[in-house]
């Protein structure tokens, strides 16, 4: 299974095995990743699953689609690899994936 | 026995279509929930045929009032959130009540003040203020809840988000009751007396903004909104359509919540044992207790074109309220949704900041309030015990509090 790492804003690593075909957001939240609150379980529509993806696997990951995009525009502390978790599906070409999460979600 | 009392009384054999939880009585009504119980059995998406307001939908299931939530560009924002319409002689445009790209434009002038890195500075400035309103309650004395702690605390930090005088800062509670107001309420005399007082709003600050012109430091909400490109040349209904929007945004929500919270623990008290033998609940316990409390009941939308919608022919132009406080109660989300249950797993999932482009922009700062209150009263109050019967607000789109007698007990 693809190994997927979250640096949390204290600088802890955690590392989880995720299924192939769930979401990014989906790994955290069944492997007890704190930070990621998701409150609206996976659509797109609460931007509390945010995370910041590490510059080089930007390419990989690919920038946010215009859903993601409407949601993400109105966080002031956005960045420019943020991404919301719930929106990226696991692959095995992810493998190795590290995001960061940030110390709040808004 | 009057109408008023008894309404929910044939439910069963009132006819869906006639149906409203728009009446302004609804939560003061013993038995409203089962009005939306029915509704999502039968009907989770419901024409009721009149109303003060006229026709409208009710979309009252979890799944349906997400639905209509997310999909903004069916269901549109512009004009008005509630279900009567901007009076057109006393329009005040505000942001919740526009679609992209304006909405996104004006919102983003203000939203940093309520993010997360701002709302951490404030922690300590709240935890002080809520401190200093609990070591002033009476004790072994019966008092309103509502105005000595609910109104109180989200005042005093309404103040500080405008950087508003502070020793005017009940004007704030005034006004943001004025604004939702309206001539049956018994809150003001007249349509007349009820505008006359949100112009003495618009003209007091006004006078803030004027003062605060041309700053290029400050953070708070009329700096902001004084001099930044998307918001320095509003109109004057505008300024004071978005004023009334932070004002209630600030106010009656988290104030409701604080009442509720109180109201919710008496009415079950074996989640008030739960949370004596554990105060490390209270984070899990604030989501809870606002998806219990609901403190706007509603949202309105209006279909931009005919569509459908769970199995029904929405046309264009019609009104959809979706009833949040519903949702909130939808057992297949939510089992035992009635009660609270202050560690519920999945109490965040609740509906009450909305979801979507429009979800609640200060749901962190309104969170840290309660945190930070109940983490408080558990260091000084072994009971918040409630005495009397809670007077209900008469509004179908807040629900909330005017009155909650109680007696505090001291560890």
């Amino acid at each position: 299974m693809p190994k997927i790492t979250y640096i949390t804003h204290d600088g802890a690593e955690h590392s989880v095995d995720a299924a192939v075909g769930v979401s990014v957001m989906s790994a955290a939240l069944d492997n007890g990743v704190p930070g990621i609150d998701a409150d609206c379980g996976g659509e797109c529509s609460c931007a509390t699953c945010h995370v910041m993806v590490t510059e080089d696997w930007w390419a990989k990951t690919g920038g946010p689609n215009d859903s993601e995009e409407a949601m993400l525009d109105l966080n002031p502390e956005r960045e420019p690899t943020s991404r919301l978790s719930c929106q990226i599906e696991v692959t095995d070409a992810l493998d190795g994936l590290i995001v960061r999460v940030p110390e709040f979600q808004f | 026995m009057s109408e008023a009392i008894n309404w929910t009384d044939n439910l069963d054999q009132t006819p869906l279509d006639e149906l409203d939880p728009s009446r302004q009585d609804i939560f003061q009504t013993p038995g409203w929930e089962s009005v939306f119980a029915r509704l999502r059995a039968e009907a989770p998406v419901q024409y009721c045929k009149d109303s003060i307001e006229g026709p409208y939908w009710s979309v009252t299931s979890y799944e349906a009032v997400k639905h209509v939530d997310t999909t903004p560009e069916i269901y549109s924002s512009e004009g008005s959130i509630v279900l009567g319409d901007q009076e057109e002689d006393f329009p005040l445009p505000m942001f919740i009540a526009m679609d992209p790209p304006k909405h996104d434009h004006q919102r983003k002038v203000v939203s940093p003040v309520v993010a997360p890195m701002n709302l951490k500075k404030l922690e300590g400035t709240i935890r002080q203020r809520a401190a200093g309103i609990l070591d002033s309650l009476p004790v072994g004395e019966t008092f309103n809840w509502v105005d000595k702690v609910s109104i109180e605390l989200t005042t005093q930090m309404l103040a500080t988000l405008f950087d508003f005088p502070f020793e005017d800062r009940r004007k704030l509670t005034r006004w943001s009751d004025v604004a939702t107001t309206d001539e049956n309420s018994g809150l003001v005399e007249s349509e007349e007396a009820r505008r006359a007082e949100l112009l003495e709003c618009l003209e007091y600050f006004q006078r803030l903004w004027k003062e605060r012109e041309g700053r290029t430091e400050g953070n708070d909400l009329i700096t902001m909104l004084a001099n930044s490109e998307s918001t320095k040349n509003m109109s004057p209904e505008e300024y004071l359509g978005n004023l009334i929007l932070l004002i209630v945004g600030g106010n009656d929500t988290t104030r409701n919540s604080i009442s509720g919270g109180v109201l919710a623990l008496n009415q079950f008290p074996d989640q008030y044992d739960k949370l004596r033998a554990d105060p490390s609940l209270i984070p899990g316990m604030v989501p809870e207790i606002i998806r219990w409390q609901t403190p706007l009941a509603y949202m309105r939308r209006t279909a931009l074109k005919d569509t459908e919608l769970f199995g029904q022919n929405i046309s264009k132009g019609d009104k959809l309220a979706m009833w949040y406080v519903s949702g909130n109660r939808d057992e297949s989300v939510f089992p035992e949704a009635d009660k609270l249950i202050i560690d519920r797993k999945n109490a965040r999932q609740h509906l009450s900041f909305g979801f979507g482009i429009h979800r609640c922009m200060g749901n962190r700062l309104g969170e840290m309030q309660l945190r930070v209150l109940w983490e408080e009263i558990m260091q000084r109050f072994r009971h918040v015990e409630v005495v009397g019967d809670a007077e209900r607000v008469p509004s179908s789109f807040v629900k909330g509090y005017s009155n909650l007698p109680v007696v505090v007990h001291p560890l």
